[in-house]
């Protein structure tokens, strides 16, 4: 049986007068990959902070396992560390070496032992294939290596969940196939994930589900498949033909 | 800067050897009360040190505890610090002594409370207060120079507000920090010679003693500028190397 990990009802959210968010319904299952696409300033990431509660939503309802995500201090401490996060600019801290970047989480708000945590992060830098990287600081690794490294950190939080927000963006084009490749291998895995992304190549390959997303709203929602062959939308079908044209 | 600093000494002493506006003799050293002057002088600098130090101490740690409700999203906390930091920003340091050293002790009397406030800690307290609002103003552009996705990747592992401001924030942030507030370290040792109106006996104190029985200001005024001017040297010189030292430790 198939058990809802995420589920987002009517989500509506402004920043001031900007309607941001416009009757966002989207469910995710337990083990899906949900890929999010569309232009920019449609909202993509702004649905994935949400989840994370890196934002607040004004009206809906936001659940995370069937729990309700509100926008208090109980609730952001309830799914903090359980939905992991990789973002654009990766956001290591640039002050501690890669082991300590990814000790800190398990030791501060797992209560781990710091043997236990650098086993765990050991693990992790194992999986992302960057383990000889362990002592050296944020600064002197590739934009590549750099983002394998904020998922590794996310890993060893250990989440149910895993978002990416425009996980390969701001990476040199050489580097993004290696991101890419960690993150199929973690959706072979079985990881629930949502992933924004414009890597049309790589949706096509994990994504159980594709969301379309313009101006706030979800366009189009479909299999992957259904997707790529016969767009619903002709909103949807620009976008593709020119995101697909090259 | 060596270079200057020897041309100065030269000229001081070369105009008091040239003409008889100088009396050096007060403080010559190689005169038995001469080297009496100098020895009371000098000595003052180990008060200058202990205030100093022990202000900038509070100041730093009053400072964090004002400028963290400056970065709440909550309104309220905010306002808080705004009002701190106006309304101490605008008190001119020697008021606010004479207030501390005269006006605490009534107020502390009416409530009961039997706190004495000596010259030492009237200066420290004033100097601590009046110093955390400039602090408080360090911290939070240091603070908010660093990016707001510290933060959320900080509370994307799960981390609360205080662990993110104790391992991630203010571990970057003091690099920035360090440089304003060893301007302000300067500006407490400078300040502290205020605490001689108060009695406090540091370098300054010692110099209008000595300056009321020997009547010689301007020799023992000059060397009182020339025992602040080493001590901020050496203090800049060592700022410097800590920033070097922590500099160095950024890009390995």
């Amino acid at each position: 049986m198939q058990n809802t990990a995420i589920s987002l009802t009517n989500v509506n959210k402004w920043f001031d007068n900007f309607h941001v968010l416009k009757d966002i319904n989207l469910t995710v299952n337990t083990g899906e990959k949900v890929v999010i696409c569309g232009p920019s300033g449609s909202g993509k990431s702004t649905v994935v902070r949400c989840i994370n509660k890196l934002e607040e939503h004004q009206s809906g309802l936001i659940s995370l396992y069937g729990k309700e995500l509100k926008n208090t201090q109980e609730s952001i401490n309830s799914i903090q560390g359980n939905v992991g996060m990789v973002f654009q600019q990766f956001n290591l801290f640039p002050h501690l070496n890669v082991l300590e970047n990814l000790i800190l989480g398990p030791m501060k708000t797992r209560g781990k032992t710091k043997d236990q945590a650098i086993k765990i992060a050991m693990h992790f830098l194992e999986r992302v294939h960057i383990p000889d990287q362990a002592k050296k600081m944020p600064a002197q690794l590739s934009g590549g290596q750099q983002q394998r490294v904020a998922i590794a950190r996310s890993l060893c939080m250990e989440p149910k969940v895993m978002l990416f927000d425009e996980p390969t963006s701001s990476l040199d084009p050489e580097m993004i196939s290696e991101v890419l490749d960690v993150i199929i291998e973690l959706a072979n895995d079985g990881m629930t994930m949502i992933v924004v992304t414009h890597e049309m190549g790589f949706a096509r390959k994990v994504a159980d589900k594709i969301l379309f997303m313009d101006q706030g709203k979800i366009v189009e929602q479909n299999t992957t498949e259904e997707f790529f062959k016969s767009p619903k939308t002709d909103r949807c079908k620009t976008f593709l033909n020119q995101i697909l044209k090259h | 800067m060596k270079k200057i600093y020897l041309l100065c000494l030269a000229f001081i002493f070369l105009s008091g050897c040239s003409s008889n506006v100088w009396g050096w003799y007060v403080i010559n050293p190689a005169t038995p009360s001469g080297w009496i002057n100098i020895k009371f002088l000098v000595s003052g600098i180990g008060n200058t040190i202990l205030i100093s130090i022990v202000a900038a101490f509070i100041s730093i740690n009053l400072g964090l505890l004002v400028a963290l409700p400056g970065q709440s999203s909550r309104k309220g906390w905010r306002i808080i610090n705004r009002v701190y930091v106006e309304f101490i920003r605008s008190i001119p340091l020697l008021p606010m002594l004479f207030w501390v050293f005269y006006g605490l002790p009534i107020i502390f009397k009416s409530m009961g409370l039997n706190i004495p406030i000596d010259p030492f800690w009237g200066a420290v307290i004033t100097l601590a207060i009046s110093d955390s609002a400039f602090t408080a103003e360090i911290y939070r552009s240091g603070i908010q120079s660093i990016a707001k996705g510290q933060k959320e990747a900080a509370h994307s592992i799960g981390l609360t507000y205080a662990q993110t401001m104790r391992y991630v924030i203010l571990p970057q942030a003091i690099r920035r920090i360090l440089p304003p507030l060893a301007n302000q370290f300067i500006y407490i040792v400078k300040m502290s010679a205020f605490a001689s109106v108060i009695g406090m006996q540091e370098l300054t104190r010692r110099a209008n003693e000595i300056v009321v029985t020997e009547y010689r200001p301007l020799e023992i005024y000059s060397l009182l500028i020339l025992e602040y001017l080493v001590l901020v040297l050496i203090i800049s010189a060592g700022v410097r190397w800590l920033e070097r030292r922590m500099g160095s430790n950024e890009n390995q």
